[in-house]
This record gives structure tokens, sequence and C-alpha cells, in this order.
């Protein structure tokens, strides 16, 4: 029976096997390049590439974590209101339909289309020249502040679409203002939304590389202050490859990477499905 | 008392609607300012190349001054269309999969995946790529394994997620009764899907496409450590290659004076050419809606 449909259709058949083959391919890939790393990189991770400090003979990628999370707290820092309140405006205030709302709609996705590369240009010659900041943490971090203000913008405007329209009602009608109703109300009950949309951008900043080498530069010691220059871990792993002496700190580097990218989107994933099940309440 | 109280009230609520306005232009400043630095810097320099010696000349040796950006222009090209011609077909087959072959339990295995694949730091594909990549083509090839082939099949990989969420998601909008007519005519499961769901999703895939070629074509770190990077036209698959954005990150470290402006010119045709793109993709965004 099956075989005679086989015979029959046969163009469905290729189709359907053609289809599955596709498919395969694609988790075949995300596995292998995991599995590769992991394969080879975890063996690599010595107690030397955890050392406080880093120097030619280790290649501790320590200070280069501890500069991650300090890139990703400062960027953040800057990014996140701007974006959430930037949202706050276009949900909350703007009118429907605003050509201002359009506008603003525009320019978000076309910052967000805007290579990391042209990021880190644009960093160098704005903060690392014109204002004269050097490489330094402050220049990185604003430049990554300006990379995922999109992300965030369209995370927390998602967020405050999906609060039902009856909390508004039910808060203007007990006699609160529009700011009241704002920050006691509507953020609060947008807050796993916007969370995981910050999260996903912490996990964004900690994987940059080409809009980091030109701004924050690529040494890899922690800042005395925000004008020294930070590498990040990605960054980190960039000169290691650059420098090709070092395969095996470099795979290590890469399982560190990968397993602190990954968890950020899962952590992020995470968050949002918390907001699945309370909208289902 | 409580009329004090209803000024001061007002008062903060005006001001912060200002505050929450300002915050709203900070894209479109963000996006001006970055127009001004990159087009500011790079359109003089282009000037003092001549705008036919900077994007027509085959030659770049900035010690020489000679500045001719066409093989890096040429290289983008070929490598984004390679990237393209290896991950359409997988990434919309396999999203057709996923949208109308794969049964409930094992999407929820496979959609993470996806997910977790479009996460992974561009850094680690380009070392995925010198590790596995460059020598497998190096032994099957010959050569250096580095180039135009390397490049095209890591970014067809590289594209794959952005290509399966936004295909698969234009061919779910397609109303299930297309696909149910075709079946009561007759059609197999296969054909339905083939000849009816995905011509109705047509701008869709097309939309996502375009948005593969976005990201193809201002990667960077990935394709730096495959494409070998010599600044000449490749003669064939195997041969190096040098992408606009490769360039930038290359020589930035060391370039001044005209150099250094010949690179952000470089990054100003590549701005033109991601511009060019969004507003493509947006068109075929809305045709859609």
């Amino acid at each position: 029976m099956r075989n005679s449909k086989v015979l029959r259709y046969p163009i469905s058949f290729v189709a359907r096997v053609l289809v599955y083959i596709s498919a395969a391919i694609t988790v075949f890939m995300v596995f292998f390049l995991l599995g590769y790393i992991f394969v080879n990189g975890i063996p690599h991770l010595k107690p030397e590439l955890f050392h406080w400090e880093n120097t030619t003979k280790n290649n501790s990628m320590m200070p280069a974590i501890i500069n991650t999370f300090i890139m990703m707290i400062m960027s953040l820092l800057m990014a996140v209101p701007i974006g959430v309140f930037s949202a706050v405006y276009m949900v909350e205030y703007a009118k429907r339909g605003n050509k201002f709302v359009h506008f603003v709609r525009v320019t978000t996705e076309t910052l967000s289309g805007i290579p990391s590369i042209v990021f880190g240009l644009f960093g160098y010659l704005a903060f690392v020249i014109a204002l004269g900041w050097q490489n330094s943490l402050l220049a990185g971090a604003v430049t990554l502040a300006i990379m995922v203000l999109p992300l965030i913008m369209r995370t927390t405007e998602e967020a405050l679409i999906a609060v039902p329209d009856s909390y508004r009602e039910g808060s203007f009608g007990l006699g609160a203002g529009k700011l009241r109703t704002v920050f006691r109300i509507i953020l609060p009950s947008a807050m796993p939304g916007i969370l995981s949309g910050v999260v996903l951008s912490a996990g964004r900043i900690a994987g940059e590389t080409a809009a980091l080498i030109f701004t924050a530069g690529t040494i890899a010691e922690l800042p005395n202050s925000v004008f020294d220059s930070t590498a990040t871990l990605a960054v980190h792993m960039y000169s290691l490859l650059n420098e090709g002496l070092h395969m095996e700190d470099a795979y290590a580097t890469s399982v560190v990477l990968v397993v602190f990218v990954l968890g950020m989107n899962g952590l992020s994933k995470l968050i949002a499905s918390k907001v699945g099940t309370k909208k289902e309440r | 008392m409580s009329d004090k109280r209803y000024t001061i009230n007002r008062i903060s609520d005006r001001t912060m609607h200002i505050l929450f306005f300002i915050c709203a232009c900070t894209s479109i400043f963000a996006v001006a300012v970055i127009c001004i630095f990159i087009f500011a810097k790079g359109l003089p320099a282009i000037g003092e190349i001549g705008i036919f010696e900077f994007l027509g000349g085959t030659e770049w040796r900035p010690g020489q001054e000679k500045f001719g950006i066409l093989p890096m222009i040429v290289g983008s090209i070929y490598v984004t269309a390679g990237a393209i011609i290896i991950g359409v077909p997988i990434g919309l087959l396999c999203a057709v999969f996923m949208s109308k072959f794969c049964p409930k339990w094992l999407y929820k295995i496979i959609k993470p995946l996806i997910e977790l694949m479009a996460g992974i730091p561009s850094i680690v594909y380009g070392f995925f790529g010198i590790v596995v990549i460059v020598p497998q083509l190096r032994s099957l090839f010959g050569g250096s394994g580095k180039g135009t082939l390397a490049a095209s099949i890591l970014l067809g990989i590289m594209i794959l997620p952005t290509l399966v969420s936004v295909i698969e998601s234009s061919l779910n909008a397609v109303p299930e009764s297309y696909y149910e007519g075709a079946l009561a005519l007759g059609a197999t499961h296969e054909r339905s899907v083939f000849f009816t769901v995905l011509p109705a999703a047509k701008s869709g895939i097309l939309a996502g496409v375009i948005l593969g070629i976005g990201r193809a074509i201002g990667e960077t770190m990935a394709v730096v450590m495959v494409a070998g990077n010599s600044p000449v036209i490749p003669e064939s698959l195997t041969s190096n290659v040098r992408t606009l954005t490769a360039n930038i990150v290359l020589e930035m470290n060391y370039a001044t004076d005209l150099h250094e402006d010949a690179l952000i010119a470089t990054a100003a045709v590549l701005f033109i050419f991601i511009l060019l793109i969004n507003v493509s993709f947006s068109l075929f965004r809305k045709r859609k809606g």
C-alpha cells in the first residue's frame, strides 16, 4: 500500500524526502557545532585559565569574564531606561497611527539592521576620536548600548501591548493618573517580558566582537577606571585566534563563551515563558 | 491642600511625558548621528580618491595610495550569493518541515535548537570555520582551504536560523483553507504544501531571504577568519576573497590619514548596501500585510 503510494506520487515522495533531509541537516549542524566545541574544549579547561591575572603564559580568561559582566551592566544601565521609556511613549502616550511613532519604528528597524562593524567604526569615530575617550570601557559600553537599544525597545513594546486594556481602565477608573498607571500597574505587569528582553540583550553584549575591537580595545585586564581599555570574553577569544598560537586555550575559551551566551538566552526564554503561564490564568 | 497636590501631579505628568518623548527620539538621533559620522568622513575621502577610482578600481594598495574597493564589493556579493545558494534551499525546506511536516513532540525539540543556533556568537562560528570547514576544504580541494567557498558555507549555516524563523512564521500565516482546498481537490499533502501554501507565502519568504542577505553581507568576525582576505577579485571558488566588512576589520588598527578615511568610506558603501536591503525588506513585508 505504502509502496504503491510512492510509485503513484513520485514527486511528492521526493519532496518529502528533501524536506526531511533539510531538517536533518539543520539539526545536525546545531549538534555538530556545539558538540565539536564542547568535546574539544572541555578537556582543555585548566585551572590556570581562571587565574586572576592574564599573562602571556596562562592566557587566563578570568579578567575577560569579569570585564564582560562590567560591560553588560554598564551598557544595560544606559540602554534599559531609554529603551523602556521610549517603548512606554510609543505604546501608552502616542496616539494610534501617529506619524512620529511610525517614523521611530522605521529608524529602530534601521538601527537593528546596521552591521556591528559599522557600530564599531562609529563608536571609534565618535567616542574614541571625537570625544577623546581613547579605547575605553565607556566608549565600548555606549556603542553597545546603542546597538541593543532596538532589541530592548521591541521586546518592551511587545510586553506593554500584551498588558490587557482592562488594567489601564481599572486604574483610571480608580482615579489614578496616567503616570501612576504606567509605573504602578502597566510596567509591573509587563516586567517579565521586559526582563526577558534585557537578558537577551545581555547575551548579545556578551557575544559581540566587531563593535568592541575598536571601541573598548583588546587589553584583557581589569580596568581601573571607565577610561581603561577593556577586552570582553569574545574579544579575548578574537585575540587568541588572531595570535593563532594557543588553540587549546581558544577551544576552552569558546566553551565558556558559548555556555555564557546560551545560558543568557535560556534564562531569557525561561523568564518569557513565565509570562505565558501568567496570561493563561 | 489637595489642589496643590493635584498641580504637582500634573506637573510631574507633563515632565515625564516629555522625558518619555525624548527617549523615543533617541533611536532617531542615534541613526542620524551614525549617518553623519560615517558619511562626513567617508564621502570626502571618496571625493579625494575619485568616485570611479574608489568604486571601480581593482587595486587596493594603501602603501601606494591606491584605494579601489571593487574586489571587496565583488567579494561581498560572491560570498553573500554563495551563502544564499547554500542556506536558502535548506532553510526553506527546514521551515516547511517545521510548519507542515513536524509532529508536535519533535517541534518542541527542534524549535529551541534552532533558537540556540541563532544565539551562538559569530566569533565562535568563525572559530568553527577555522577548525572544521577550512581543513575539510583543504583536504578536498588543496590550497589553503580558505576562500569564497569556506566563507559561503559558514555564512550559509549562520543565516539558517534567521531564514527558518521568518519563513516558518510566514508559512503559518497562510490560511489553513488554502491547504485544505488543495487536499479536497485530490492533491497529496506535499503537493498542497508546495503548490498552494508556498506560493501564497511568497512575499514573506522573499522577506526572509532579504533579511538573510542583510545578515550575510554585514557579518564580519566569522568571515574574516575563513575568507583568506587577499584584496583581489577571486578567480575560483577556492581562491582567497576579502569582503567589505573584512577590509575594515583587517586594516583599521594601523590605518592613518587617507587610508583610514578610505576604510570609513568602505563602511559608508556597506551602510548604503544595508539601507537598500532594509528598505526592500520592509517593502516586501508590507505587501504581505
